[in-house]
């Protein structure tokens, strides 16, 4: 998403707050200080490599078999596609979720500190079938793994 | 507030299973109003953190496509019965909200 269109975005949405009686100014300045934070060119990437390099650091992962990513062969809801992962190896600091057909590829990135399991599960949404991948960061090396999931009913757009 | 979060923590042989559940639209702002065919605003949870007695146990960024309503679930090591867990969100608007419960 361009800039432009993500102001107007956000414009909205805080004219939308101050209408249900919020301080005009509390809404406008803190998303800004969220978006900081935020892993913002990630998220917006439009493709799987470009998702993984600004998410990750690097483009190139070395496909594992030690991750394991649990999720339906048919999801019938693609809204709603339950997918656990869950990483056989030491020291990973974090695991990276992405959807390889959506608009914009990445769903998550979930940052492991020491003592957290390799093991997340969660819901994303499929727009159509394609690939589930996930990106393991562990000892400062890329794993990847994917799994494809075919989705009788798109999760984005109405 | 604290109505948004749904959490449950349970220990077994040192390992705990954080399982929850936040009420959320998680618009991603690509999809259309059916009647006005405006585009309805992004309004999805960017950072959810977990912490476990005061230190961080997992700290997620969160795009538009997770699901509405999302749910999360990992498990750590070193958590006793007992032991608080308090998760936090905060969403592409500035909303957050947190809530504490200790470990089954």
């Amino acid at each position: 998403m361009k800039l432009n269109q993500k102001r107007r975005v956000f414009l909205k949405g805080s004219v939308a707050a101050s209408t249900v009686g919020l301080a005009v100014g509390a809404g406008l300045l803190t998303p800004a200080t969220v978006l900081a934070a935020w892993n913002e060119s990630a998220f917006h990437a439009k493709s799987v490599d470009e998702a993984i390099k600004a998410a990750a650091g690097a483009p190139v992962t070395e496909p594992s078999d030690k991750i394991t990513i649990k999720a339906p062969d048919i999801a019938e809801n693609g809204a709603v596609v339950p997918v656990s992962v869950v990483a056989d190896m030491d020291g990973v600091d974090s695991i990276t979720l992405l959807v390889e057909k959506n608009a914009t590829p990445l769903s998550a990135i979930f940052h492991l500190p020491k003592g957290t399991l390799p093991d997340v599960s969660t819901r994303v949404k499929m727009g159509k079938t394609g690939d589930v991948i996930a990106v393991v960061k562990a000892g400062g090396k890329l794993y990847s793994a994917r799994k494809g999931v075919k989705v009788t009913i798109g999760g984005c757009g109405g | 507030m604290a109505k948004t979060i749904k959490i449950r923590a349970k220990v077994k042989d040192g390992i705990t299973t954080v399982k929850s559940l936040i009420t959320h639209p998680m618009e991603t702002g690509l999809r259309k109003n059916k009647k006005t065919g405006e585009l309805i605003p992004a309004h999805f949870i960017q950072e959810v953190i977990v912490k476990h007695n005061g230190k961080e146990v997992i700290n997620c960024e969160w795009g538009g496509s997770i699901s509405k309503n999302p749910y999360l679930a990992f498990k750590f090591k070193g958590g006793k019965k007992d032991d608080t867990i308090e998760l936090s969100w905060k969403d592409n608007k500035g909303q957050s909200d947190s809530v504490t419960a200790k470990i089954r």
